[in-house]
């Protein structure tokens, strides 16, 4: 399997505070990596180095190959890097079909989004039918169900095809039937593509994760298989340990 | 009821060119959070190159010729600022408000030195003399012409922003610049055109101004306030509470300033954006952003 993100000695510090300390994080072509740790990890801070949004203090991000670091946000998506935000992120004041069309700007020629609804773009069609919006194409986004939000954070990235998708939280806040929904359609999108997944659903997570890598205090604490990963005594005592063993000393003392 | 009526248009047309000056400063303030206060020397600007354009070429049609020229140049004058200065004060509005204040001033004295501190008049093309008479009021040419420059133009940016690619661009920008930029849009890109697009109404805001009175160097002074209030009382960013509030404001200005006199109506229109604010903190018309919060 070749390298498609190559994270190095990485360092972000904000305020004297070091948000991501030497973090090392390496994810291949077509995996779906996913990415669990208390809050305050740093989960969302490497993706917000990762997609541009965020300068490090130190390290490497390279991109199949290329330096992703000092890049400006919109040429790191051209180079194929796509992400969703923690809150489901959309136009608000723009209908479902213009946001689309919005994010597949730069894939298609400039009259494609002069076009109305009837003619847009096959890549747009698609993805409304992917994330089944189609009824929805021409209501504004703020007028969506915090689900449907979600989905079409996700459709914005399909048009964009990129190469690697890095989804922050894609299933908080839904319902049972959402998630199933979200996890059938992330399965069939990573068919295709490399993913990178911060999620904290322990269902989800071993439904679709192959690969997990728990993040604590700004760098990777561990790394393997949901199995490996539940077994290891440093992520149990991380994740509810030490509170857990205060509260108990405190009980018997 | 003439008078009244003469009154009503006359607010109007004032209304007209504060939409277009608060157009501008609505536009950079809602996208990038830039209080521009050299947004009133670029009207200064726009009023100098009617009267520069009306020495060049004859009076009938020199304004024809100054309303691009001066967008033009105007756009320009706010790209270079935008470039040059305002550029590294993003997500500093103290520092902005400061610096642009600074340059509102050099740019006075430039004028100053330039045309001299005394007062200059362009020429009112003579097809612009006279009005029309309706029901026993007099509408002036000069003022119906400015009301349709300025609804032409706000359809012209209207269009802009909901029918073409980069006005919907700018749209996505004002809403969300992280998500517009992970999108895959080019922030800074937009930034420069909504600049130069702002920059350039001013100057056409300058042209108008010179068929209504003379021109100084401190006349962008005299509108900047009126336009902050339009730009307050409308909501951030938005199209349609400017308009509603610059011809609010015009038309309520001018109807006290008949009855009453000319503080008592500026007086009474703060106290009426005051009270606006008090209940719709947001401005008359309102969106839900995470950029300005």
């Amino acid at each position: 399997m070749t390298t498609l993100l190559e994270v190095r000695d990485l360092e972000v510090v904000f305020d004297g505070f070091r948000a991501i300390d030497n973090l090392d994080l390496t994810v291949a072509e077509g995996e779906v990596r996913f990415l669990i740790g208390p809050n305050g990890a740093g989960k969302t801070t490497l993706i917000d180095v990762v997609t541009g949004l965020t300068s490090p203090a130190g390290g490497t991000v390279t991109f199949a190959g290329q330096s992703l670091l000092g890049l400006p946000e919109h040429k790191i998506v051209r180079l194929g890097v796509g992400r969703t935000f923690q809150t489901a992120s959309v136009f608000e004041q723009l209908t479902v079909v213009e946001n689309l069309d919005l994010a597949a700007n730069f894939r298609q020629p400039l009259r494609a989004l002069l076009r109305r609804r009837k003619g847009v773009s096959d890549a747009v069609d698609a993805a409304l039918t992917t994330v089944g919006l189609v009824d929805q194409a021409d209501r504004l986004a703020e007028v969506l169900s915090h689900g449907q939000k979600q989905w079409l954070e996700i459709g914005m990235l399909l048009v964009q095809d990129p190469h690697l998708l890095l989804l922050d939280e894609p299933v908080a806040g839904m319902s049972k039937e959402e998630r199933t929904r979200t996890g059938e359609l992330l399965h069939e999108i990573a068919r295709t593509r490399t993913v990178v997944v911060v999620e904290h659903d322990m269902e989800f997570l071993r439904r679709f994760a192959n690969c997990v890598t728990v993040m604590h205090e700004g760098s990777v604490l561990c790394e393997g298989t949901v199995a490996e990963v539940q077994a290891d005594e440093r992520v149990q005592e991380v994740y509810l340990g030490r509170s857990r063993d205060k509260r108990s000393t405190a009980e018997v003392g | 009821m003439d008078i009244y009526l003469s009154q009503v248009f006359t607010g109007l047309s004032i209304g007209s060119v504060l939409l277009l000056i608060a157009l501008g400063l609505t536009f950079t303030f809602g996208q990038m959070g830039v209080i521009n206060l050299a947004h009133g020397e670029l009207i200064m600007a726009g009023a100098y190159t009617a009267y520069m354009v009306g020495g060049v070429f004859g009076e009938s049609v020199s304004l024809l010729v100054a309303l691009p020229v001066a967008f033009a140049l105007a756009g320009t004058m706010g790209l270079v600022l935008e470039r040059v200065l305002i550029r590294r004060l993003y997500g500093r509005p103290l520092d902005t408000l400061l610096v642009t204040w600074g340059v509102s001033l050099l740019l006075q004295q430039v004028a100053r030195d330039i045309f001299g501190a005394p007062n200059v008049n362009a020429k009112a093309p003579e097809w612009l003399g006279g009005g029309v008479v309706v029901a026993g009021a007099t509408l002036p040419y000069a003022r119906l012409f400015i009301i349709a420059l300025v609804a032409l133009s706000v359809t012209g940016i209207w269009l802009y922003m909901t029918r073409l690619p980069q006005g919907r661009r700018m749209r996505a920008v004002m809403q969300n610049r992280q998500l517009a930029a992970v999108s895959g849009i080019a922030t800074q890109a937009v930034d420069q055109r909504t600049f130069f697009i702002g920059s350039g109404l001013a100057g056409m805001a300058g042209v108008a101004l010179t068929l209504l009175g003379p021109i100084g160097p401190s006349l962008g002074t005299a509108y900047i306030v009126d336009a902050f209030l339009v730009v307050v009382a409308g909501g951030l960013g938005q199209l349609r509470g400017a308009v509603f509030a610059a011809i609010g404001l015009g038309v309520i200005q001018s109807l006290v300033e008949f009855k009453t006199q000319a503080s008592l109506a500026k007086v009474l229109c703060f106290v009426a954006v005051v009270a606006l604010l008090q209940v719709r903190p947001q401005g008359l018309v309102s969106v839900r952003s995470r950029a300005l919060t």
